[in-house]
């Protein structure tokens, strides 16, 4: 089966809120997905599928389905951390392309701030089940491991074995904050420096506060059809040409993380696309951290492995440089409700549409973009899931 | 011995051997009869081969610091008071564990600095390993 051009995105929204102490997490969902539908010219009569992923079972699939009276065919909780939204569009290109349904929202919120949640920094596994489920908990809790310190330990290594400095990563904050100034919803839009980043506090080494993304509230939707859907709706559809996901860890104790995720989620995705990395006008590159970003182009294979740090430099992330990402602002800029990965959707959808069209914040001749979304941790255990998108 | 306010382990039949070893100063890992892979974390089956037999052979105890963070910020208990190193140690059989560098100034610790597995108490049950620069 053919999944090129086998289903697309013709509908998104971002609840723009980034502290909703008011709303709860369905509400966030439901006006998202009402929201995106209309954007679409679409109705809740079309919805048949249905993608969310939760880290609690306040906001689960069954939950919302029954918040929404809906009652999907298809329904997928696929939830391996921040990148989840990029499995399930995997998994809803595969349903819609296999004709079990032919319009899907997939949907995600988060009261991440408001809810006072240290994302980072409160240890990794306090909300698992280590009585019942001994490993790897018992082998990792011990120590101390926080989210920040699994992404620090990478960067750390990376330095070491390729000469990474602190000021390269600290480039990929500053080029995040530049293209968050010109989004009016994003959480930080004043310009910062190299030097503002390495002045910032040290969180976790070598990673600074400004190495870090941002804790924030959110949510959003995103509605993608079968191609008849697609060609009958308001907008101009984002084609779903290539896709790609895989898992990374520790291996038994043997894989070398250096490599993550994405090493092997990619190629798939560039396979099923039929393109080349020179045919990407833009990327949205998970950005949890710094170090995350140079991780993930590298193994995307848009430089070598090492080189991350001179390829994120001098501006080249920037729009108008070489490969410009997270043209909202990203997660180190403008938004992280916990998971960030439908965000990519969104931002990357923006730009094939010409969303931007005689503003800074536009890619010029914007035809297509790719995502890429992190879930996890790098230093223990990851997903890595990879979408191409493009524009007739 | 004061209060140990960190997390403890939860120990259950695939895991117990591992404790047992650490309460009595023993590092143990395991290597498959079938494939002859090491592994670690410890588990019921071979992660390698998913053969059955699986035995827990006594590790050296020596290994070098692959990677490494210093810790500023964790709210977990235990670690709130301040940097730690938090670290993955490659040991010499082959396989990585996570593990704290202690007995040190964390400014000291580097990539590739060898270090030496040491028991630290918990409780009658629980000795936990760490890692402290070999001498």
């Amino acid at each position: 089966m053919d999944l090129k051009h086998g289903a697309a995105i013709v509908g998104i929204h971002e609840h723009v809120t980034r502290y909703a102490p008011d709303k709860s997490e369905l509400q966030i969902q439901g006006e998202s997905v009402i929201k995106a539908l209309e954007d679409a010219g679409l109705s809740k009569s079309d919805v048949d599928g249905l993608f969310t992923a939760s880290s609690s079972i306040r906001n689960s699939g069954m939950n919302l389905a029954d918040y929404l009276n809906l009652y999907p065919k298809y329904l997928d909780n696929t939830t391996v951390g921040g990148g989840s939204f990029e499995f399930h569009m995997s998994h809803a290109l595969t349903a819609i392309a296999a004709g079990r349904i032919n319009c899907a929202v997939i949907t995600y919120s988060s009261l991440a701030r408001s809810g006072g949640v240290s994302v980072g920094t409160g240890g990794v596994a306090r909300f698992g089940h280590p009585r019942l489920d001994p490993s790897p908990d018992s082998f990792e809790e011990l120590y101390g491991l926080t989210t920040v310190g699994l992404y620090a330990m990478i960067a750390q290594r990376h330095m070491h074995l390729y000469g990474t400095k602190p000021e390269q990563l600290a480039e990929v904050a500053v080029a995040m904050r530049k293209h968050a100034s010109m989004n009016p919803e994003a959480l930080f839009r004043d310009p910062i420096t190299v030097q503002d980043v390495l002045n910032s506090r040290m969180v976790s080494s070598p990673l600074h506060l400004m190495d870090c993304c941002v804790i924030s509230d959110g949510g959003g939707a995103v509605v993608v059809a079968s191609p008849e859907v697609a060609r009958s709706c308001r907008q101009t559809p984002v084609w779903v040409l290539g896709v790609g996901e895989a898992m990374a860890h520790q291996g038994a104790g043997k894989r070398d993380l250096m490599y993550i995720a994405a090493k092997q989620s990619h190629a798939p995705a560039f396979a099923m696309a039929g393109v080349t990395h020179e045919d990407i006008n833009m990327a949205m590159i998970y950005d949890s951290f710094t170090i995350t970003v140079v991780e993930t182009l590298e193994d995307l294979g848009f430089c070598q492995k090492g080189e991350g740090g001179d390829f994120v430099s001098g501006g080249r992330l920037q729009i108008g440089g070489a490969l410009p990402i997270n043209t909202d602002g990203g997660g180190l800029s403008s938004n992280h409700p916990g998971m960030r990965g439908i965000f990519l959707l969104m931002e990357a959808t923006r730009q094939l549409r010409h969303q931007f069209e005689g503003t800074p914040r536009q890619v010029p001749d914007c035809k297509i973009a790719l995502c890429h979304g992190t879930g996890g941790s790098l230093g223990a255990r990851h997903s890595g899931g990879t979408v191409i998108l493009g524009r007739d | 011995m004061p209060d140990w306010n960190k997390p403890l382990p939860s120990i259950v039949g695939e895991t117990r051997p591992y404790w047992e070893g650490c309460r009595q100063g023993q590092l143990l890992i395991q290597k498959c009869d079938a494939c002859g892979e090491y592994q670690f974390y410890p588990r019921g089956i071979c992660a390698n081969c998913w053969s059955g037999p699986i035995k827990w052979v006594k590790a050296s105890g020596r290994g070098t610091v692959w990677t490494f963070t210093v810790t500023y910020q964790n709210r977990t208990p235990g670690f709130d008071g301040g940097p730690y190193v938090l670290a993955l140690v490659e040991l010499e059989e082959g396989v990585k564990m996570f593990s704290n560098i202690v007995e040190c100034n964390p400014r000291d610790v580097k990539i590739g600095m060898p270090v030496q597995v040491t028991f630290v108490k918990a409780n009658d049950q629980v000795s936990v390993p760490y890692f402290k620069p070999a001498g």
